[in-house]
C-alpha cells in the first residue's frame, strides 16, 4: 500500500507490442508499490493468460519474457519495470494475422496440455530458450524448463512438442538470418 | 489402426487447445463476477483449542470490509461423515483451522483486517498420528465420534455399504497356506496433490435461499449434489463449472470454502470470493489419507492366496468428507487385483489434529494396495515366487467376482488382463531383469539397482449416474450438454468425438455447454475412470436417441423407414445413397431443434486394469533414488484418444502416483502441529530434470460396454506405481521396506541395518 498519499510517479511498460503508462501512488493509482508484475499483467491489463501458482517464484507458472528473457513475473515489482519491454503468452501469435507462434502450434498437435495451467508459463519458458539457442538438444530443453511446474507430468509431450517445434524450425530457417547469429 | 471409425482413436486436437496455448482459457482464477468481494480466512495458530473470545470490532471497522463472521454468527451448515465440517467452529482442530472470515473489496484490505481480530484460545492437548488418536484416554475432536474413530460407512453407498472385508473363513484358509507370514506396512507420508491452481470459489447468495456458485471443479453437478445436503437441503443451489487448473479429485475437498463463501456473500449481500493461497493450499487443504495396514496372509506354492486377515487404519485428520467411501472402494479393489477366497479386514477411519484427508487419485484402493503388497512380497519370498507371475494370476478374471462397495456380490464380465501384462512384462524386460527377491538387479560400487512390479483395477468406471442431452439444430449442428468440465483429462472434447461419430457430423459442427446445473443434466461427472464408460454412455445414447427422432422425421419426406435411412456431414439419405437425400434443414424446417436424451445407470461389472513396472537406482552413499525407467500396461478396449490417454499414463508419477513413494511428503512438526514444508520450494515436486524413461503399452481388445467397446483408465494409472517403486528400493538394497516415501534418510537406515546384519554374520 503507498502510504504516501498524492505523491504519485509513472511506470512505462511496453507488454506485447503496446505501451502503457500506469500511475502509482494517489487517488488514481493503477499499481501500488507492492504490486507484482503478475498482478499488474493480470489484474490491471486484464492479461490473465498469465498464470500465478506459488506467488512466490517457485514454480514458473508467471514466467513472461523481460527482453527476450524468460523471468517470473510474480517476483518482479512493476515499480521496477519501468521501461521493460515485456511479452505475455497473449504476445506470442502474430499481433495482426493472429497466426500462432510455431510453439504453440506445436503444444495443439502433440497435446502438450492436460489441465493446461501450466502451459502458458511453459510456452515462455520454452520460447526464451529458443530465441537464444534454435537448435536446443532435449537436454537443454529438459535444463531451461526445470524451474516449470507441471503436476500433471506433461513434460513428456512438452518434449516432443518443443523437439518438433525446432526440427520445424530449423527445416525452415534460412541459414544467414537466423536467429542463431545472435549467439 | 483400423479405419473402422472417423473419429474414435484419431488423433484430433483438443477442443479447448487454441484457448490453452494462447492464455485465453478461463481458469477460476481469471473468472470476475461483477460486484465481487474478495475474502480472507483467519486460521488457528494452535492444533487444537477452543475459541473463548473473538473481538472483531476493529476488522468490522475498516473502511472497504464489508462482512466479518466468527462461529457465532454462521448458519449452522454441515458437510462431511457424519456431518460435523461447520461454516466455522468453536473448536479449532489443527493449525490453519479457520476462525473468522473477512470479505472486503480488495484482498488487501481483507487481509488487513484479518490482523485486526484478537482471538482468546483455551489450549487443548493434540493427537497428531494413530497411535496418540487411539491410545486410552485420548483427547476427543469429536465428541459424537468416541476413540475418535468415525462411524463406519457412508450412506451414500447405500445401507451395506462396505466397511470391511468377511468373506469365506480365514481359519480355514490358513490352514491350507504353506506360507504364512505377518507384517506391517504404512503409507502415511500424507502427499498433497497439489493442483498447480490453488482451490476457490465465488458464491453469490440472492434472498431469500438461493445460491449461485462458481466452483474451481470438474463435476458441478455432483457438487451440487453435495452442497446442497449441506446447506440441510434448505439452498436452493445453482453451480458452474470451468476449467479447474487440475484436480487430481482433490478439488471436490472445498465444501467448506463454499460454505464460507456462501455465508460471506449472504452477510454481505455482495458475491464473494474466496480463493486460497499456495500456502493454504499446502497447510490446510486436502491430503492423501494416511493408512496403515497390519495383515497376515496365507499363500499356496503355485501362488494361490488362501487368506488375508488384519486392520486397515486410516488417519483422515480433522474431518472426512468420503474416507469411509475410499475404504469401501479400497475394499473393493484388493478383491479385484487380488483373488483370494478368505478375507477378514477390519478397518478403522481415525480423526487427528492436522489438516484433512481426502479425495486424490486413487482413492482408498491405492493405499490399500499400496500397504499390502509389501507384507504379501515377504510370503512371496519365502516360497521364491516371482511377483509378476503372482499378480498375473491372482487378477481378477471372467467369472470372478468381488463385493463392491454397496455391499454386494458382481460378476465380472470385463477382459482377461493377462495379455496386457504379458505385453507389459515384455516391455519392460522382467524376465531378464528379475534377479529374485532382495537381490538387486545390477550392482555398480555404491550404486544398485533393483526392480518392481505393481497392479490396480478399479470398478468405478461404470460407477454413479451419467445423464446428458445432445440438441440438433437445423443448421446441421449439434450441442452436448455435459455437466462436466475439463480438468486435464481432455474427457469433455472425447464425448464430442462420440457425439460426432454417432451422428457423422464434422467434429467442428459439434459444441459443448459450459457445466451448470441450470442447463446440463445431472452427471456424477469426471471422476475416478468413469469418464470414457459412464459419460461416454450417457452421450452417445443422448446422440443416438437425436439421431431416432431425426430419422424418424425425415422417414415422411423421403419416403422410407428410418431403418433404411442415415445421417452424414448434416444431410439425411437413404442407406448408401449419399447423393440424394435432403439436409437437415429441409427435414425440421427452420424453426426446430430435436433433443435427445441419454441416461447411464451404474455398473460394476466391468474393470480396468494397470500394470506398472519400474527400475531404480538406489546411491548408497547418498541414500539418493533415482526412478531410470517405467513401463506401464493396460488394455484400453479401445482407445478415443492417443495423447490424452499417454498424458494420463504419464501422470503414473507426479500428483498423486510413484513420487508419493520416492520424495512427495508434506511434514508436519510433531510438537506444534505445523506443517513444515508449505511451499513449492520444500515441497518436493518432479522436474523437467529428472524424468525417467517411459513407455505405455496399450492393448485394444473390445470390451463390452458401450458401442466404441472402450474403458476408462485414467485414474488408475497412478495406482500400482508407489507398491513397485518400495519393491524395487527394497531389491536394490537387498533389505524389505514397508513405509513410503523412500526418502534419503530411510534408505541410508536400511542400507545400514543391512551392513550391520552382514557384519553380523561375518563375526559370527
Ligand atoms: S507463480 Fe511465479 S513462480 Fe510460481
Ligand atoms: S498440464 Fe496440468 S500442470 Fe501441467
Amino acid at each position: 500500500m503507498d502510504r504516501r498519499r498524492g505523491e504519485t510517479r509513472q511506470v512505462r511498460l511496453r507488454v506485447n507490442g503496446q505501451d502503457h503508462v500506469l500511475t502509482v501512488g494517489g487517488p488514481a493509482a493503477d499499481v501500488a508499490v507492492t504490486h507484482t508484475l503478475a498482478h499488474t499483467l493480470r489484474e490491471t491489463l486484464g492479461l490473465t493468460g498469465t498464470k500465478v501458482s506459488c506467488d512466490r517464484g517457485a514454480c514458473g507458472s508467471c514466467t513472461v519474457l523481460v527482453g527476450g528473457e524468460a523471468k517470473l513475473s510474480c517476483s518482479m515489482l512493476t515499480v521496477e519495470c519501468d521501461g521493460l519491454d515485456i511479452t505475455t503468452v497473449e504476445g506470442l501469435a502474430d499481433p495482426v494475422t493472429g497466426a500462432l507462434d510455431p510453439l504453440q502450434q506445436s503444444f495443439i498437435d502433440h497435446t502438450a496440455f492436460q489441465c493446461g495451467y501450466c502451459t502458458p508459463g511453459i510456452l515462455m519458458s520454452a520460447k526464451a530458450l529458443l530465441l537464444k539457442n534454435p537448435r536446443p538438444t532435449q537436454a537443454d530443453v529438459q535444463e531451461a524448463l526445470s524451474g516449470n511446474f507441471c503436476r500433471c507430468i506433461t513434460h513428456y509431450h512438452v518434449l516432443e512438442a518443443v523437439q518438433a517445434a525446432v526440427e520445424a524450425g530449423a527445416a525452415s530457417a534460412t541459414a544467414p538470418d537466423s536467429r542463431r547469429a545472435r549467439r | 489402426m483400423s479405419d473402422e471409425y472417423r473419429y474414435i482413436g484419431k488423433p484430433t486436437p483438443r477442443r479447448d487447445a487454441p484457448q490453452i496455448v494462447t492464455g485465453s482459457a478461463t481458469f477460476f482464477g481469471d473468472l470476475v463476477v461483477p460486484g465481487m468481494l474478495h475474502a480472507k480466512v483467519l486460521r488457528s495458530p494452535h492444533p487444537h483449542a477452543l475459541v473463548t473470545e473473538i473481538d472483531v470490532a476493529r476488522a468490522r471497522g475498516l473502511s472497504g470490509v464489508k462482512a466479518v463472521l466468527t462461529h457465532a454468527d454462521v448458519p449452522d451448515w454441515r458437510a462431511g461423515t457424519p456431518r460435523h465440517l461447520r461454516v466455522l467452529d468453536s473448536t479449532v482442530r489443527y493449525v490453519g483451522d479457520p476462525v473468522a472470515l473477512v470479505a472486503a473489496t480488495s484482498e488487501a484490505v481483507a487481509e488487513e483486517a484479518l490482523g485486526l481480530i484478537d482471538v482468546s484460545y483455551e489450549l487443548l492437548p493434540a493427537v497428531f498420528d494413530l497411535d496418540e488418536a487411539l491410545a486410552e484416554g485420548a483427547v476427543q475432536l469429536y465428541a459424537d465420534s468416541p476413540g475418535n474413530v468415525l462411524r463406519p460407512g457412508t450412506r451414500w453407498f447405500g445401507p451395506d455399504c462396505l466397511t470391511g472385508l468377511a468373506i469365506g473363513d480365514v481359519e480355514a484358509g490358513f490352514a491350507e497356506a504353506e506360507v504364512i507370514v505377518e507384517g506391517e506396512a504404512s503409507y502415511a507420508g500424507l502427499p498433497n496433490p497439489l493442483p498447480p491452481e490453488s482451490p476457490g470459489v465465488v458464491a453469490q447468495w440472492e434472498e431469500p435461499d438461493r445460491v449461485t456458485l462458481w466452483l474451481s471443479t470438474q463435476a458441478a453437478h455432483q457438487e451440487k449434489m453435495i452442497i446442497h445436503a449441506a446447506f440441510g437441503r434448505a439452498v436452493d443451489v445453482r453451480t458452474i463449472g470451468g476449467a479447474c487448473g487440475g484436480s487430481y479429485g482433490s478439488k471436490f475437498m472445498s465444501i467448506q470454502l463454499i460454505m464460507q463463501a456462501t455465508a460471506l456473500s449472504r452477510a454481505a449481500r455482495r458475491p464473494v470470493r474466496l480463493g486460497l493461497t499456495k500456502e493454504e493450499h499446502l497447510a490446510a487443504f486436502g491430503l492423501r489419507i494416511g493408512s496403515r495396514v497390519r495383515a497376515k496372509v496365507g499363500l499356496r506354492r503355485d501362488g494361490a492366496l488362501t487368506a488375508i486377515s488384519g486392520e486397515w487404519l486410516v488417519d483422515t485428520g480433522h474431518y472426512s468428507l468420503t474416507t469411509q467411501a475410499q475404504v469401501a472402494v479400497g475394499c473393493g479393489e484388493a478383491q479385484v487385483a487380488l483373488r483370494c477366497p478368505n478375507w477378514d479386514l477390519r478397518t478403522k477411519v481415525v480423526c487427528t489434529n492436522r489438516p484433512a484427508s481426502g479425495i486424490v487419485r486413487g482413492f482408498g484402493g491405492q493405499e490399500l494396495k499400496a500397504c499390502l503388497l509389501p507384507i504379501l512380497s515377504r510370503a512371496l519370498a519365502e516360497l521364491d515366487l516371482d511377483p509378476f507371475d503372482f499378480l498375473r494370476r491372482n487378477y481378477v478374471k471372467p467369472g470372478d467376482g468381488y463385493f463392491w462397495r454397496d455391499g454386494r456380490w458382481y460378476d465380472y464380465r470385463g477382459n482377461d488382463y493377462t495379455p496386457a501384462m504379458d505385453a507389459g512384462a515384455e516391455a519392460f524386460g522382467w524376465r531378464e531383469r528379475w534377479k529374485g527377491w532382495l537381490r538387486p538387479t545390477e550392482v555398480d560400487g555404491p550404486l544398485r539397482t533393483g526392480v518392481g512390479v505393481g497392479v490396480h483395477g478399479n470398478v468405478d468406471i461404470g460407477e454413479s449416474v451419467s445423464e446428458a442431452y445432445v440438441r440438433l439444430d437445423p443448421e446441421g449442428r449439434a450441442t452436448l450438454y455435459s455437466s462436466a468440465s475439463e480438468h486435464g483429462t481432455g474427457q469433455p472434447s472425447n464425448l464430442l468425438k462420440m457425439v460426432a461419430e454417432v451422428l457423422q457430423l464434422p467434429l467442428e459442427r459439434v459444441t459443448l455447454t459450459a457445466a451448470d446445473t441450470a442447463v446440463t443434466p445431472y452427471d456424477m461427472g469426471p471422476v475416478g475412470s468413469r469418464g470414457t464408460y459412464a459419460m461416454g454412455s450417457a452421450a452417445i445414447k443422448a446422440a443416438e436417441e437425436a439421431r431416432r427422432q431425426l430419422l424418424t422425421l425425415a422417414a415422411a419426406n423421403l419416403d422410407a423407414p428410418p431403418e433404411e435411412l442415415e445421417t452424414r456431414d448434416g444431410r439425411v439419405f437413404r442407406l448408401g445413397r449419399a447423393d440424394s437425400g435432403a439436409a437437415w434443414m429441409a427435414i425440421m424446417g427452420p424453426e426446430r431443434t430435436i433433443m435427445g436424451h441419454g441416461r447411464f445407470e451404474p455398473d460394476f461389472t466391468l474393470a480396468n486394469c494397470m500394470m506398472t513396472f519400474v527400475e531404480v537406482r538406489v546411491d548408497t552413499e547418498t541414500g539418493g533414488t533415482e526412478l531410470l525407467r517405467v513401463v506401464n500396461a493396460t488394455d484400453a478396449g479401445r482407445i478415443i484418444d492417443p495423447a490424452g490417454l499417454e498424458n494420463q499414463l504419464n501422470g503414473c508419477l507426479g500428483s498423486a502416483g510413484i513420487d508419493t513413494a520416492l520424495f512427495e511428503e508434506t511434514i508436519i512438526d510433531r510438537t506444534t502441529g505445523r506443517v513444515l514444508n508449505a511451499n513449492l520450494i520444500d515441497y518436493k515436486w518432479r522436474t523437467f530434470a529428472h524424468l525417467p524413461q517411459m513407455r505405455n503399452v496399450v492393448l485394444e481388445t473390445p470390451v463390452d460396454s458401450h458401442r466404441f467397446h472402450a474403458i476408462g483408465v485414467g485414474e488408475v494409472s497412478t495406482a500400482p506405481g508407489p507398491a513397485a517403486v518400495l519393491m524395487a528400493v527394497s531389491n536394490a538394497l537387498g533389505v524389505p521396506l514397508a513405509e513410503y516415501p523412500v526418502t534419503p534418510e530411510k534408505v541410508l537406515a536400511a542400507w545400514k541395518r543391512a551392513m550391520d546384519a552382514q557384519a553380523g554374520e561375518a563375526t559370527r
